[in-house]
């Protein structure tokens, strides 16, 4: 019996076979998985899953997919750390980093999407794989069509960090660099989608690609000991995540693998493209789409395909929103860096520094479980922080030099 | 000349499979209007009940979102193309 029923419309409830499709004919509408719950249910056991592989395809019941992966088989299961000392700034006891920045291969969460996405693509029977892409999510797609011998066409804004550009072409990529921001990148893909008959990712997968991200939540929630925590923040730039990740809290509870779902769910944007913090916190039911201006380039996204879910999740969780200056990314880049050893990149800063006004408002309880979701490498927005992080000391190689150097302002500036 | 409209997968049923229709200048509620006319049945598919557009359908006249011009009163002209396309998820 096949674990993916059909897809459903989120907006008008449509239903339609399971297939390359995203959009509900109707409305345009988001589609979503359908999944054959009674199959899945009384399958999945605690026992199972830790008796599963050390990667997101432990929980393979719970993923729509058909067959085994065939590529990304090593994804997922990143470490949930416990911040203490970054708890101890933000006046929580119980603060923990969901650390995807080291998520196997290319070190960002999008290696659930696209592990997702192309073992259905496969499944689907398509040879080539493609995306829009603010830079993770390229590097993602790039790397497993080489691994799954896909080819693949990636579009990315002309303006994109080089590390992000370099971390596509490394793996045989066909890289379309497009003059104009990411809004309009996804504009031209979503024209070109259904031309070339490829299997466009976050477009005609975009139902499979995003399930990828619940087992973010799973985790979280197997890591505190089959607990889902108080609150969670999240970075937003299309918006899916978040809800994706409360979506697969809530799924857990359904099979009983959890007793409840207390979360708060939070979203994070940089002020620079804040379409969805901003409607939440006028608590307006439409967003307005922006034009981004922002160094969070890999969340800058001012028309949110997933918007209205994330808002409707933030609402109904119970949680908040908040948004960031400049500014305060790379505060927050730092001050993740210097307490805990993480280098994330500018999202990681969004949500951090987003956090830590949340905590300021007094919105967690010092005890409550926080999470905060970081989901990519510093190593790869180094532009962001070029200059803002001290400077390193040259001394020649002897004693005198080192005596010398040991002495002065500028070693203890970059040491404080 | 007239104004070219770029017709998304879901829609090109109505269309009898034709990526690019074309329809008379005006505001975009005339240009739907027009198209209802050439195509019975698309308006329903990009406006709801009080005439106003879905919130997932986007519209872009020469590229540009017209949420950042006038919304559906926003003029084209002869020459002009409007693209239709659904919310593109990503990043």
């Amino acid at each position: 019996m096949a674990k993916v029923l059909g897809m459903r419309c989120r907006e008008c409830g449509e239903e339609v076979p399971p297939g390359p499709v995203h959009v509900c004919e109707l409305c345009f509408g988001p589609l979503e998985v359908v999944l054959n719950w009674e199959e899945i249910g009384p399958k999945v056991t605690r026992e199972k899953i830790q008796a599963g592989p050390p990667s997101m395809w432990r929980y393979w019941d719970l993923l729509p997919v058909e067959g085994q992966p065939t590529v990304g088989k090593n994804v997922g299961w990143t470490p949930l750390v416990k911040a203490k000392n970054l708890g101890k700034v933000l006046g929580l006891n119980n603060l923990y980093i969901k650390n995807d920045a080291v998520n196997h291969p290319t070190l960002s969460f999008k290696d659930r999407v696209v592990a997702c996405a192309l073992t259905k693509a496969r499944e689907f029977g398509y040879d080539t794989v493609a995306c829009a892409s603010t830079g993770n999510l390229a590097n993602s797609v790039a790397a497993h069509a080489a691994e799954g011998g896909f080819k693949s066409y990636i579009f990315i804004p002309n303006d994109l960090e080089q590390g992000k550009v370099l971390g596509t072409l490394i793996y045989g990529a066909n890289v379309l660099s497009v003059t104009g921001n990411y809004d309009e990148v996804n504009r031209l893909c979503a024209e070109a989608g259904g031309k070339y008959g490829w299997a466009f990712v976050n477009i005609n997968l975009r139902p499979f690609y995003g399930d990828g991200s619940k087992s973010f939540g799973y985790e979280i929630a197997e890591q505190l000991g089959w607990k889902a925590p108080d609150h969670v923040i999240v970075p937003c730039a299309g918006g899916s995540l978040v809800s994706k990740i409360y979506k697969g809290l809530n799924e857990m509870h359904k099979v009983g693998l959890i007793d409840g779902v207390p979360t708060k769910m939070y979203a994070a944007q940089a002020k620079g493209c804040s379409p969805i913090t901003t409607a939440i916190k006028t608590e307006s039911e439409v967003f307005r789409p922006q034009k981004p201006n922002t160094i969070a380039k890999s969340i800058a996204i001012g028309n949110p395909a997933d918007g209205y879910m994330a808002m409707d999740t933030v609402r109904r969780s119970g949680g908040w929103a908040d948004d960031v200056t400049d500014e305060e990314v790379i505060d927050g880049i730092r001050l993740l860096g210097r307490t805990e050893g993480i280098f994330c990149e500018t999202a990681g800063g969004v949500t951090v520094s987003v956090a830590k006004k949340l905590a300021e408002q007094g919105r967690f309880g010092a005890d409550d479980t926080v999470v905060i979701a970081i989901t990519g490498n510093g190593l790869k927005t180094q532009e962001a922080v070029v200059g803002r992080l001290g400077q390193t000391v040259g001394i020649q190689p002897n004693l005198a030099s080192l005596d010398a150097a040991l002495s002065t302002e500028a070693l203890l500036a970059s040491t404080r | 000349m007239a104004v070219q409209v770029l017709i998304p997968t879901p829609l090109r049923k109505f269309t009898g499979n034709e990526e690019t229709v074309f329809a008379a200048p005006g505001s975009i509620a005339a240009i739907i209007d027009d198209l209802d006319t050439q195509f019975p049945g698309i308006k329903n598919r990009l406006t709801d009940d009080k005439g106003e557009l879905r919130r997932f359908v986007n519209i872009y006249l020469n590229e540009e979102d017209i949420r950042f011009q006038n919304g559906k009163e926003t003029l084209a002209a002869d020459g002009d193309a409007i693209s239709i396309v659904p919310a593109i998820a990503g990043g």
